[in-house]
């Protein structure tokens, strides 16, 4: 989230796309009722009326997997109407910067498409980027076109890349009414006014599909031309679904990162710390090299000196994709014989869960941390299975409750936030920091004594946290110190390059700075400014509530809309006045500062032509992996840098002619492995279900309640069907597409038990992130009989 | 009437949070429930369930309408159940509320049997009327009922009367403005004044609220003729148990047909 | 440490005793029907809400060392004390009530260390000790049997593609940089968690 909940009472207008924001972050709500008791308008974009289209002035409907297009054309009806934020635009992003003439795009394909062995037995296409770039004057400065008329400036580009997406095609593509698109596109593009916000708030129903990462790209696009980043009421927000998933991905508990959002070591890019630093990236980042030396001395303490590259060596190189799809592919093969999995449930959340499963038995052991008997733990229970074919040690580890321990967490808007032990942890059940500790010290003491392969990293390892550890310890030694005077950090701009300052993670320095009043459990709630409560916990980056927040203002200085003011530059004075912590140098004065709104990036700018990503600089509609539609768009079918694992599981629209989508109830949680052992929750949803409509049920002759098998080409459940006028078929290239919504919350264990829906799921992500496409796949469903 | 709560059926999202929070706060166990193709549920009021949200959708011109009602005791000014109660165990609060003393409560069940919202579940393990109390033990010591308390867009809110019956008019007519003829204010004028104000978008019957509800006449009857004469109680147990027999044939009806009508209609 | 309001030992509500209902159970005696107020005598502890990312702030009470109410925070400038129906059912991870409506432990916590030997049937209770002993064993055995010191190019990789790690996105960031700094001597690549999920 670039913003945080309590200012989304400041949005003139609110889309939710791929969210269903009243059902799974109930509080948000608050704060949106809030915008509309001021006039506010909320838009839900789905493919199904959710609980949020029940309170929204305008319901979308759009056709899984088309996220895409839709916010193309939503950017072409602001360009075209001339509804965009120019002045915004033209001095906070690259729109006037002038490309290579090299760059094309031809009939789905960026300019350097190549095909290359994809790691898993197939092809599928990489970018040489060489094109993708600005085009530098004798300065060695990126040319600009303030006018943005050239024909190469990125503004034209862009405007020529989306004009493709007008009304009429994007309607085809979504099944969405072309009146509806256009209602939608004038109410939301009328955040173009300098004065107004507009507010996107999206989540795993943008980002689950093969292009999720471009979709969220749109988005961003979307805000910049409007002018909706950094503003109150603005932004983009991607609303977080787990209470620290925040937290664990900044802790870099992913594959491709180390803490603080830096690359984990490739045995190709950076096979020294040297060459490591040579991939240094421009912007705020060029201080990356102070944050890995810190974070490495963290680790390593005094054993990380100079002269041994600061135990760089002691991370492992990346050799390929470690994605979890990747990890139980592997596991499939036998690379992988031992899982830990902590308060995680593949066995029912991940993608082809029953595939999961199944690989499951060709662990050595299994190691899980929870607070319930998960399907991950019992997959050899799972009925049907026969134990005495299954030779995997099973350790179940229990976990005490949030409520049992202390420590901090992160949520979507940033907030570190304390929470405190209530009550003691029941029976033998121990807080996780307690297992964690004493895991790594029985793992010392096992290389201590029987250690043969390289034990240094463990040995070495800096773990001084004493007998029993304890939260604030390790929250210590996250915030950073000096070590050469001893004292806490206050800020990552303290950090060295040299050895002489440590820090977990760069991000969280300053949130355990004063170990007596430590800001992650301050609690002062403000009583003048505009919600930002500067003095309640810690938010990262450096307590500053609103990201990019330079462009709150015009480059003068002058908020855009001067009701609700950010910052705002005072001549007299030669200040800001400010509500937040600026995220530029406030130092500058006003015209200089704005030509570095963006901090992070090389240029200064919003980035509407990147080379950041694997699939184009530009966001472009592909279908699904498995679509019932051919591509409108192009004659590339779906995401042409997206690895497929599985090619034998792709199913085809003859045989499964139905439009799968999955989603969560309010009243659960996940794969369920809590809610499902929470009887008040039980009690109001006891059981999985799948919606479809009236239509499809007359085809299929089911009655409201009664079973149907769910199949895909990967596997079957059985499960009551859910009626309703709320899902409807859509009118899409010239066909009528039946949707199938899957709730997916059960699993064989606890106390509410039902079939696993992800069973039916396919294993295939994005390329960026690999995040799989629960979103839209093609099923069928027959009566049961 | 002091103090009341006001629905907002505008701003509920069906979130179920209020639900929950009555369970929490009055330390309610789960009823045993099943998916019967929609997502109302707990299917009625019982002995451990004194609220719930109602599913009702529809489709209209202007596209699906989903309808999130709210369950409870309406705290009536006219009770029907204080009316028939033979030995004067229902009664009115000081905040207008209506409340059952145990200490007097025989267990005949007409109260149940006589409540205009069925609103009113009789525990057959204790013999006794079970129904929200209003978080009477909350309010009495400076807290908000659970329900409001929980309620995350002020689709809940409690307060005094005469401020929420402002503050829902001006909604109304608001409302009203923006092309809502149906909006309307319910719980004003039925049975003279209810301490549950709903602000409904349409009519009553999406919310599952009768849209003229009186106190029955048999009950009027009753109170006028039998009430000053406690000597009947035992009457009144006979008179009970018959009309409990009556209610349980009606619980067991109902839930067949509700199973044959689910099969037909959209309840959501 | 700085106190705040919700860190004193707090008196819920008034004195007065109030008049309560007994749904189930025994018929309340004269006595329990006039039970005093439920907060009494109890402290107040504040928690964020475990389950989505808004992250509002919950109000522990505990009277005796038991969870006896959970409730939104009033002065949680995200939630202001309000929640949804998962935050409102905090209590029941805990704690369940019986059909007498007393409170009992939430029978389905895993509460002991569980341990299931190759081809068994079932779990049988294990101690601590001995299952971290394990475990570490289990973990060395894999690791340095198919550790990777350097790769076909002769850099230096030090990896141990043979053990996976997931999670997680429901422990606090403590505990996800100790795991991180767990999985990284280990040598872990195979590293993941609901944000991919």
């Amino acid at each position: 989230m670039t913003n945080h909940w309590s200012d989304y009472q400041y949005s003139d207008v609110m889309m939710n796309i791929g969210l269903n924001t009243a059902e799974n972050h109930p509080i948000s709500m608050k704060w949106i009722e809030k915008a509309k008791d001021k006039g506010g308008k909320l838009i839900c974009v789905d493919p199904r009326f959710t609980r949020t289209a029940a309170v929204s002035d305008l319901y979308v409907p759009i056709r899984p997997g088309t996220n895409i297009a839709f916010l193309a054309g939503m950017i072409n009806y602001a360009i075209e109407n001339n509804l965009v934020h120019r002045e915004y635009m033209a001095h906070y992003s690259n729109a006037t910067y002038l490309v290579n003439p090299e760059y094309s795009f031809e009939d789905g394909m960026f300019s350097g498409a190549g095909m290359d062995d994809d790691g898993v037995g197939g092809q599928k296409v990489f970018y040489d980027k060489s094109s993708w770039s600005y085009q530098l004057g004798e300065d060695g400065e990126p040319i600009q076109d303030m006018a943005m008329n050239n024909p190469q400036s990125v503004y034209q580009l862009m405007r020529q890349h989306f004009s493709r997406y007008d009304l009429d095609t994007v309607s085809d593509i979504t099944g969405c009414p072309k009146e509806t698109l256009e209602e939608c596109a004038k109410l939301f593009c009328s955040t173009g006014d300098p004065k107004k916000a507009g507010n996107i708030l999206y989540a795993m129903g943008i980002t689950q599909f093969t292009h999720g990462a471009e979709a969220v790209r749109a988005i961003a696009i979307l805000q910049t031309i409007l002018g909706n980043m950094g503003r109150p009421g603005g932004g983009v927000n991607a609303q977080r679904g787990q209470s620290n998933v925040q937290g664990a991905t900044d802790m870099a508990m992913l594959y491709h990162i180390i803490p603080g959002y830096m690359p984990v070591p490739d045995e190709n890019a950076h096979p020294t710390l040297e060459a490591y630093h040579a991939t240094t990236p421009g912007g705020y980042w060029q201080n990356r090299p102070k944050f890995l030396t810190s974070l490495l001395k963290a680790f390593w303490g005094d054993h990380a000196t100079a002269a041994n590259d600061f135990c760089y060596d002691y991370m492992p190189k990346l050799d390929k994709e470690r994605s979890h799809i990747a990890a139980y592919k592997y596991m499939g093969e036998g690379e992988v014989k031992g899982l830990i999995c902590w308060a995680d449930n593949p066995a029912v959340g991940g993608p082809t869960a029953g595939r999961k499963r199944n690989v499951s038995r060709n662990l050595d052991w299994l190691v899980s941390v929870d607070i319930f008997e998960n399907e991950t733990a019992t997959f050899w229970k799972e009925p049907g299975v026969n134990p005495e074919e299954i030779d995997t040690e099973v350790f179940v580890l229990p976990a005490a409750l949030h409520v049992e321990r202390d420590g901090t967490i992160s949520n979507s808007g940033r907030w570190i936030q304390w929470r405190y032990a209530a009550i003691e942890p029941a029976g033998d059940s121990k807080p996780d920091l307690w297992i964690a500790d004493k895991l790594f010290k029985a793992i010392r003491k096992e290389y201590e004594t029987n250690g043969k392969v390289f034990p240094d990293p463990i040995l070495k390892m800096n773990w001084d946290y004493g007998e029993d550890a304890s939260s604030a310890a390790v929250a210590l030694e996250i915030n950073g110190k000096d070590l050469t005077t001893g004292e806490q950090i206050t800020s990552f701009g303290q950090l060295k390059d040299d050895g002489t300052t440590a820090a977990g993670n760069w991000l969280y320095a300053g949130y355990y700075a004063d170990s007596s009043n430590p800001a992650c459990q301050k609690r002062i709630r403000e009583t003048e400014g505009i919600g930002n409560h500067p003095d309640w916990s810690y938010c990262w980056p450096l307590n500053r509530r609103i990201v990019y927040n330079r462009c709150s203002a015009d480059p003068q200085g002058k908020p855009w809309n001067p009701d609700l003011p950010l910052f705002s530059w005072d001549e007299a004075s030669e200040s800001w006045d400010a509500l937040d912590v600026p995220d530029f140098v406030a130092g500058l004065p006003p015209e200089e500062s704005a030509k570095n709104a963006f901090i992070m990036t090389g240029e200064g700018k919003s980035r509407l032509f990147t080379t950041g990503l694997a699939d184009g600089p530009f966001p472009e509609h592909y279908e699904p992996w498995e679509s019932p539609l051919k591509n409108r768009m192009s004659s590339v079918e779906f995401n042409p840098c997206s690895t497929v694992w599985y090619p034998d599981d792709r199913g085809t629209s003859e045989e499964f002619p139905l439009v799968a989508t999955s989603y969560r109830l309010s009243e659960h949680y996940q794969s369920g492995a809590m809610t499902r052992n929470m009887p008040w929750l039980v009690e109001s949803m006891p059981g999985i279900f799948v919606e479809i409509s009236q239509s499809l049920a007359d085809q299929v002759g089911v009655k409201n309640g009664e079973k149907v098998v769910v199949s895909s080409h990967r596997g079957e459940f059985e499960s009551p069907v859910c009626i309703t006028p709320r899902v409807k078929a859509f009118q899409a290239g010239g066909k009528t597409l039946e949707m199938v919504g899957i709730i997916w919350h059960w699993g064989f264990a606890g106390l509410s038990k039902g079939p696993v829906a992800n069973d039916v799921s396919p294993s295939i992500g994005d390329p960026n992130t690999t995040i799989p496409e629960y979103k839209a796949f093609l099923c069928n469903i027959r009566k049961v009989v | 009437m002091t103090q009341s709560i006001l629905i907002d059926t505008s701003k509920c999202m069906g979130c179920r949070a209020c639900q929950v929070a009555c369970k929490q706060w009055n330390q309610l166990p789960a009823d045993k429930t099943e998916f019967a193709g929609t997502y109302e549920n707990p299917p009625r009021v019982s002995p451990v369930t004194w609220m719930r949200i109602t599913f009702q959708e529809e489709e209209t011109d202007k596209g699906v309408k989903w309808y999130f009602g709210n369950q409870r005791c309406m705290h009536c000014t006219d009770a029907a159940c204080e009316i028939v109660c033979p030995v004067g165990a229902i009664y009115h609060s000081e905040e207008g509320t209506v409340n059952i003393n145990f200490n007097k409560c025989i267990g005949c069940n007409y109260c149940a049997a006589s409540c205009p919202f069925k609103v009113i579940s009789f525990n057959r393990k204790t013999d006794l009327p079970t129904k929200c109390t209003f978080c009477y033990d909350r309010i009495a010591s400076g807290y908000q009922p659970a329900c409001s308390t929980a309620c995350p867009t002020g689709a809940i809110t409690f307060g005094e009367r005469r401020d929420l019956i402002n503050q829902a008019s001006h909604r109304v007519m608001d409302l009203n403005d923006n092309g809502n003829s149906n909006a309307m204010l319910y719980g004003l004028d039925e049975l003279s004044g209810t301490g549950m104000l709903y602000l409904l978008e349409d009519v009553p019957s999406h919310y599952n609220l009768p849209a003229s509800p009186e106190v029955p006449l048999q009950a009027r009857l009753w109170g006028m003729l039998f009430k000053p004469l406690r000597i009947f109680v035992v009457l009144a147990m006979a008179l009970g148990l018959w009309t409990n027999y009556n209610k349980t044939r009606e619980i067991k009806n109902a839930v067949k047909s509700q199973k044959s009508s689910e099969h037909t209609e959209h309840n959501g | 440490m700085s106190i705040t309001r919700r860190q004193f030992l707090k008196v819920g509500g008034s004195a007065a005793a109030v008049t309560t209902l007994y749904s189930v159970g025994i018929k309340p005696s004269a006595e329990a029907s006039t039970r005093s107020f439920r907060l009494h005598y109890s402290r107040e502890i504040t928690t964020i809400c475990p389950f989505c990312g808004v992250g509002c702030g919950i109000i522990c009470h505990v009277r005796d060392g038991q969870l006896i109410n959970t409730e939104g925070d009033p002065d949680h400038p995200v939630n202001e004390g309000t929640l949804c129906s998962k935050g409102s059912s905090l209590f029941n991870m805990a704690s369940v009530y019986d059909e007498q409506g007393n409170a009992v432990p939430n029978p389905h916590r895993v509460t002991q260390v569980l341990y299931r030997a190759p081809k068994a049937k079932d779990w049988e209770v294990v101690d601590w000790d001995w299952a971290l002993e394990t475990i570490a064993s289990r973990v060395r055995q894999t690791r340095d049997e198919h550790f990777v010191q350097t790769n076909a190019d002769g850099v230096t990789v030090n990896r141990n593609p043979a053990i996976s790690w997931l999670g997680s996105a429901m422990v606090n960031n403590e505990e996800n940089y100790l795991f991180h700094k767990i999985t990284r001597s280990l040598g872990i690549l195979n590293i993941d968690h609901c944000a991919r999920l």
